[in-house]
């Protein structure tokens, strides 16, 4: 069934049930998102979506379209709430982009970018956090972590269907924790793909690193918004 | 009365250094003592994280000799994953040529730099000059024609850099065992032909000549100041390859004495069992020594006038730096030459000598091959790298220990303004001798803070990084009493 919206005043057809997230980019109206994987389900954990839908704020990848939702993307308010949603994240961790394995493929380096972020507005909390170098085969960085949760769903031991990841504690506390003895059975290619579904450089596959030449990474060769509104999987 | 002269930077950056000079009451100099301010937040903050970090991280610690930082670790690393030098491993060819391209690149453009922009102005104008003039806004005012070719030859030195970093500043190439691209066929014409605002490869050779004429000329002129300023002894030390000669990239350690014979050999993974840091109360900056020879005795030379008194001769595909460096060893008749600013005469013979190393390494078809990376075997882990390089101001070393996991578990760096510590020192003090000893009236003159600045910076030792821009070391000279009380006082600013 098709339904009709407005995202930022324009009027556009949409089938009913898709996200707010997949309809805009449809559109060419591209809206940052650090937890959302298209294809994937939605976990709605780090908000950096946000949207308003008839007023309100919402995650965009959270809501499915409704006949006549309203939809403010490029809003001066709501743009910079999400700005201030990834300095966030930047201030929670602890970032060093020019030494991170993940930079230029990182997807929180490149929505920074986007939301044109130069400083975090918030203090930066230097809280340690201890990292996890056990496995064989993964660094747990865990100062880079945004806890999106993508690991804790998307990565299960192959026989099992066990979980690998999890998070531990609540609030501040909380911590990505790694199942050393699942995580030594994985196979090269499920580490490779979980470094590569982790948005940041959280996860990071220790046989192989910084292998692509600056200029020719990730991002670098396309940016996380042409990914975005290019359709397919990112 | 005893007094103290101070001569303090009123620059709040990093890196800066103060001059204190001790005078007893026979108005005659007992001590100088040059203060740097160090820092070693580094060394502690790589701790723990992944041991493939350390080059790209240690790397910041410099803006202009990043080049050597990133190769330093990643040697380090090589020996870390077990397939470096200590593991008696020889690098893959390709990586080693780009690596060492990117080397002599930095060496060019931070010498071209240090050499035109700060020292040049000192000895076109005279020491006496206004510091207004005597800087690289007083060059371009002065002869407008060097300084586009000087421009034009750093800015191709920084394109070379680029080319294998993929940034000017900061990029990555080097990754344990290897790197991660080889020189594009792209760029590497680019260098050689040069393009809309590139010099050409000929260029580089061409205006890479300059330092050297401008040094010449300075010299003929004023031969006996230039000679007689800061005659220092010390140690020479550079890496050096199979036939003795200076390998900015690999080798053994030599140090040499004033006779030129060479006193210790080593294998700088050894570096430990030979050399020692002194500490003293008034400097964060170490001291280090050759243990076997003792603190004062002990301590070397590095950078460019140690490694051409180290060097017998440049290879045959240098043809031009070699007649340089053989003209060079004349002047002092096979002896080490000690003379502090003959370093710029060394500076400027390593400009031609960089340019003409990268003119071989440009025809040479192995930069576009694709063998890129040694692989480990299983269990070749050592955990345990040390990495040393000819960096622009002398010899840098790295040396990094790690877990099991593959956390930094320890990090030691020495740079090459710590090797010349001591060597810094004697300058300092020759200096502040000949312009205060025996003087009734010890009298901070403009003369004595210019010559101060002249002799540290023919080291051009880290802490003027950053004042590279302004050409000038903003200082402060206080003199004092024994009592502590203030006699004498004069500023100089940064602008
Ligand atoms: S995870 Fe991303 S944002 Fe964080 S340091 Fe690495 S590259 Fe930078
Ligand atoms: S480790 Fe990576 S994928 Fe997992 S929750 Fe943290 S940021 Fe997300
Ligand atoms: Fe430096």
């Amino acid at each position: 069934m098709t339904v009709k919206i407005t995202i930022d005043g324009q009027e556009v057809n949409a089938r009913a049930g898709d996200n707010i997230v997949d309809v805009a980019a449809q559109n060419g109206v591209y809206i940052p998102t650090l937890c959302y994987t298209r294809g994937k389900p939605c976990l709605g954990t780090c908000r950096t979506c946000s949207v308003k839908v008839n007023g309100s704020v919402m995650a965009a990848c959270t809501i499915p379209v409704r006949e006549g939702m309203e939809i403010d993307v490029n809003g001066d308010e709501i743009t910079d709430m999400r700005k201030a949603l990834v300095e966030l994240l930047f201030a929670e961790g602890n970032h060093n982009c020019p030494s991170c394995e993940k930079s230029g493929r990182c997807e929180l380096q490149a929505t920074g970018y986007e939301v044109k972020m130069m400083v975090s507005r918030f203090p930066y909390r230097f809280t340690p956090h201890p990292v996890d170098h056990a496995s064989r085969s993964i660094w747990l960085e865990r100062d880079r972590c945004i806890f999106c949760q993508r690991c804790v769903d998307f990565v299960r031991d192959k026989e099992t269907n066990q979980k690998i990841f999890s998070i531990n504690g609540r609030g501040t506390y909380a911590r990505i924790e790694i199942d050393v003895e699942l995580a030594n059975k994985m196979p090269a290619d499920q580490v490779r793909e979980a470094a590569e579904l982790c948005p940041v450089g959280c996860i990071i596959d220790k046989t192989q690193g910084y292998d692509v030449p600056i200029g020719k990474r990730k991002f670098e060769v396309k940016s996380i918004r042409e990914r975005a509104l290019g359709g397919g999987h990112r | 009365m005893s007094r103290k002269l101070i001569i303090d930077p009123v620059s709040k950056i990093e890196g800066h250094g103060k001059v204190v000079v001790m005078m007893d009451d026979n108005n005659q100099v007992t001590d100088a003592k040059l203060h740097v301010v160090e820092f070693r937040g580094f060394e502690k903050f790589i701790q723990g994280h992944p041991y493939w970090e350390a080059p790209m991280l240690l790397q910041r610690i410099c803006g202009i000799c990043f080049v050597s930082h990133h190769l330093c670790g990643a040697k380090a690393l090589d020996d870390m994953v077990g397939v470096g030098y200590s593991t008696g491993t020889p690098m893959l060819p390709t990586p080693e040529k780009v690596r060492r391209l990117a080397h002599y690149a930095q060496q060019l453009q931070s010498h071209v730099t240090a050499y035109f922009y700060c020292i040049v102005p000192d000895m076109l104008f005279g020491m006496d000059a206004a510091p207004q003039q005597r800087n690289v806004v007083g060059l371009v005012e002065a002869d407008p024609e060097l300084v586009k070719r000087v421009v034009a030859l750093r800015k191709w030195g920084q394109e070379g850099i680029k080319s294998v970093l993929g940034k000017r500043m900061h990029g990555i190439n080097s990754i344990p065992g290897g790197v991660n691209q080889n020189l594009s066929q792209e760029a590497r014409d680019r260098l050689v032909n040069g393009e809309d605002g590139l010099i050409s490869l000929d260029q580089v050779i061409d205006y890479a000549q300059d330092g050297l004429k401008v040094f010449k000329d300075f010299h003929d002129k004023n031969r006996a100041e230039v000679d007689a300023f800061a005659e220092v002894p010390a140690l020479n030390m550079c890496l050096v390859d199979e036939k003795g000669n200076v390998d900015y990239y690999h080798g053994k350690m030599r140090i040499i004495d004033k006779d030129k014979n060479i006193i210790e050999e080593l294998d700088y993974h050894d570096y430990l069992d030979y050399f020692s840091e002194a500490t003293e109360e008034w400097s964060y900056m170490k001291f280090p020594f050759l243990k076997a020879h003792g603190r004062e005795a002990g301590s070397v030379r590095v950078g460019p006038l140690a490694r051409v008194n180290v060097t017998k001769s440049y290879d045959d595909s240098c043809p031009l730096a070699k007649a340089a460096l053989e003209e060079f060893h004349d002047y002092t008749k096979g002896k080490a030459n000690d003379m502090t600013l003959h370093t710029n005469w060394a500076r400027a013979i390593e400009i031609l000598h960089s340019a003409e190393q990268m003119k071989v390494l440009l025809n040479d078809p192995d930069l576009q091959k694709e063998d890129l990376i040694l692989t480990p075997v299983d269990n070749a882990w050592t955990g345990e790298g040390v990495g040393v390089v000819e960096a622009p101001r002398g010899t840098l070393l790295h040396h990094y220990r790690a877990n099991k996991e593959g956390n930094i578990t320890f990090a030691n760096l020495v740079v090459a303004t710590t090797q010349n510590n001591t060597v810094m020192n004697r300058t300092v003090r020759s200096v502040a001798d000949s312009y205060l000893g025996g003087k009734e009236q010890a009298e901070i003159t403009e003369g004595l803070m210019n010559a101060i600045e002249v002799g540290i910076r023919a080291y051009d030792p880290c802490l003027s990084c950053a004042t590279h821009a302004m050409g000038q070391m903003p200082l402060v000279v206080k003199v004092l009493g024994a009592d502590g009380k203030m006699i004498d006082e004069k500023y100089r600013c940064a602008s």
